[in-house]
């Protein structure tokens, strides 16, 4: 896996596809409307309150993440599982790797797992000469494509039918029209020999209940159930955040995450899965092997605001109601992770060294926080990233030129002085003489041809503290 | 017995928006509110924060403090984005402990929005005016869910005589101006921008509105680019209409 060493939006941005918004939103905005359906019959009232609950039951969990992963690993041994810990993602590839050679695996088939992508096993499995298949249709299409996700929860949605049933004639040599039904049926057939083929399959988790040792997938494919009970071994690779205390818990996550997501009240299959199977006779798996994946997480934690993007259920929604998601799509973000809980994420798994781009890739309107079903404060936390990339903070250096950040002292010590803001307001409407025309300003010099470029900027005109003065003196 | 309003300007509105500021005095004056102009204010120190430079952020701030501090009666802003980062973050900027604390929660519990003004604390939604026009109505972000002020400016639109108030598709959804935003992603900004203003031509109106100056500076400029008739206000000076 080659992680992005350096993200530049702006230049993803410039790059993307004129058809893509166009695929992004038609998606997005079909989800919401389908999510606004079921929160309506619900009601807002108890909808708040489920969030309230949802954001209380995920920060407890934070907060005592060490006692529930411990009752988890218990738990999970107890029914008959492995569990591995896994501090990075080299170290999750090689307990991967190391269980598949063992048991001489050569064929994988997986279940769509964001934690996967997080940690690039794909590619480490095939650099070890390992098949790896993915069946989730959206994973299978990009897959295809060669390409990351560009959605959380629907990970081909840049794609058109067009597009994807040019690339099935191209890679699978079959000719695929541009029916949904007909391509989905032609990914069905392909897939199906692969699952009952292969060594073993791969999943990620949505939950993982610490009370019991079960793993929850949530999918509307029945991929999912597949992976997890056709193949010898079962393999999950989930990220340390994603433990719920008991099934109470869980029962409000489930209420939350369906329909956030895709505006279901429940998805098509909710899977329960403790340990493997118990006896020869019972279905499922002989073997079943939880890597709990940390890769920078525990580091999120100490800080008790950006400890809030640990809250994340993953729903997408941050995703499809972002006015900037909607109109660049998640390649522009640089890693699998895309929208505002990338912006998020990213940032702090990646480092702002190579991700410094990102917690400005935000208008900062809120939108995201307003629906998040955990109530994660999206722009509070973006604005500490920021904070992050120009000033630094305990947990990394600053990135930003240090010209920029000495600019910004005197602006701010500027400010300090009134009679300079005074006479700079004046001057500013003098220098603009040149460029003004009929009240705006349509072409600037640098930096603000940025904002030139797009639309024309009112012209400066203070005038009001002399008016308002003028006409105290008159009325005195 | 009088209320007093110590105009909180804004940066923006003071070098952008000088006629709004007017139109503010004159709409609160009608009002038999008292309005004074405590001099030395500049800038609240928002677009510092908002860029990551929440130590020279307070350098603004402290100036802020130091003016208002010194004044009596309510501080109000025709700026939704203005009033959300002083409420929501001088607190975070000063917290208990620091010098400048006690007269932040001062401050803070004094400040409001011209829109949460009227409507909250001076409990007046018709204000007299008369703008015999076609209106449309952009929520803007901070105004909306910084404040919480989802129907207040459309309560005082609606009770201006012979103005027509229509929908505005994704009233709700940003306008692409965000501050710093617009300068460090151009590209998105003017997508957005322009999915805005088809939104606002779509709507049929002759007049949109808003509350804040950022979002105005961005749709006046986006309407002025494509040359379309309809002009950007703020809810201020369709309040001031007569």
């Amino acid at each position: 896996m080659h992680l992005p060493e350096h993200i530049d939006f702006r230049a993803n941005v410039q790059s993307v596809a004129p058809h893509i918004p166009r695929s992004v939103r038609q998606a997005t905005t079909r989800f919401l409307g389908t999510r606004q359906a079921v929160v309506d019959v619900l009601g807002n009232e108890r909808w708040q309150a489920l969030r309230q609950a949802g954001h209380a039951i995920r920060l407890h969990t934070l907060n005592y993440l060490d006692d529930y992963l411990t009752r988890l690993e218990e738990q999970v041994v107890a029914a008959g599982g492995i569990v591995h810990w896994a501090r990075d993602a080299a170290e999750a590839r090689r307990i991967v790797l190391d269980v598949m050679r063992a048991r001489g695996v050569r064929r994988a088939v997986k279940a769509k797992s964001m934690a996967t992508e997080e940690i690039g096993l794909n590619h480490a499995l095939q650099e070890n000469g390992i098949s790896v298949l993915e069946t989730d249709l959206g994973e299978f299409i990009i897959q295809l494509a060669g390409v990351g996700p560009s959605h959380i929860i629907v990970p081909a949605v840049h794609l058109t039918k067009e597009d994807i049933a040019d690339l099935f004639t191209r890679k699978l040599g079959v000719s695929a029209p541009a029916d949904p039904l007909q391509l989905c049926a032609i990914a069905r057939t392909r897939l199906r020999e692969e699952f009952l083929a292969a060594d073993v399959g791969i999943s990620g988790a949505n939950f993982m209940v610490a009370e019991t040792g079960t793993l929850v997938i949530v999918t509307n494919e029945g991929n999912g159930r597949m992976c997890t009970t056709l193949p010898p071994l079962h393999i999950a690779v989930v990220g340390i955040d994603k433990v719920v205390p008991d099934l109470n818990a869980l029962n409000v996550l489930l209420k939350l995450l369906p329909r956030s997501a895709t505006g279901q009240k429940m998805s098509a299959y909710t899977s329960f899965i403790t340990g493997p199977r118990r006896t020869p006779q019972e279905g499922g798996p002989q073997e079943l092997h939880l890597v709990l994946l940390d890769n920078g997480r525990t580091r999120i934690l100490s800080d008790p605001l950006l400890r809030q993007t640990l809250l994340c259920i993953r729903c997408g929604v941050c995703l499809n109601v972002c006015p900037v998601y909607n109109h660049v799509g998640g390649h522009a973000y640089g890693f699998v992770y895309s929208g505002p809980i990338g912006a998020m994420l990213s940032t702090q798994l990646l480092g702002v060294r190579a991700a410094a781009a990102l917690p400005f890739a935000s208008s900062l309107c809120g939108a995201c926080a307003e629906y998040c079903p955990v109530q994660i404060p999206i722009p509070e936390i973006l604005l500490r990233l920021r904070r992050r990339v120009v000033e630094g903070d305990h947990s990394e250096n600053a990135v930003a030129p240090l010209t920029l950040r000495a600019s910004a002292r005197v602006g701010a010590l500027a400010l300090r002085l009134p009679w300079l803001y005074a006479i700079g307001t004046q001057i500013l409407a003098f220098l603009q003489k040149p460029w003004q025309r009929e009240g705006w300003l349509t072409r600037l010099p640098p930096p603000l041809q940025r904002w030139t470029m797009v639309r024309p900027l009112p012209a400066f005109g203070a005038n009001f503290r002399a008016w308002f003065r003028h006409r105290a003196n008159v009325t005195k | 017995m009088s209320v007093t309003v110590n105009l909180f300007l804004t940066c923006l509105g003071e070098n952008f928006f000088s006629d709004t500021l007017k139109d503010m005095v004159r709409v609160l004056e009608r009002l038999g509110v008292r309005c004074e102009m405590p001099d030395g204010q500049t800038c609240c120190g928002q677009p510092f924060y908002n860029s990551g430079f929440h130590d020279s952020a307070r350098l603004p701030a402290r100036q802020f403090i130091q003016v208002f501090s010194q004044t009596q009666g309510y501080i109000v802003a025709p700026s939704g984005s203005c009033v959300d980062f002083v409420r929501h973050h001088y607190p975070e900027l000063f917290p208990a402990g620091t010098p400048e604390h006690a007269r932040v929660q001062d401050i803070v519990a004094r400040t409001y929005e011209f829109s949460e003004f009227l409507v909250h604390v001076l409990n007046v939604t018709d204000v007299g005016a008369y703008f015999p026009h076609k209106v449309t109505y952009h929520a803007s972000c901070h105004l909306l869910r910084g404040l919480g002020l989802r129907q207040e400016p459309k309560q005082l639109l609606r009770a201006v005589k012979g103005l027509e108030l229509v929908p505005l598709n994704e009233e709700e959804t940003c306008c692409g101006f965000g501050g710093v935003f617009s300068v460090i992603y151009p590209e998105v900004s003017r997508a957005m921008m322009e999915a805005k203003v088809n939104n606002i031509v779509a709507s049929g109106a002759e007049y949109i509105v808003a509350s804040d100056p950022g979002c105005l500076m961005n749709i006046a400029g986006g309407l002025q680019k494509i040359g379309s008739p309809i002009r950007a206000l703020h809810l201020i000076s369709v309040l001031a209409a007569q």
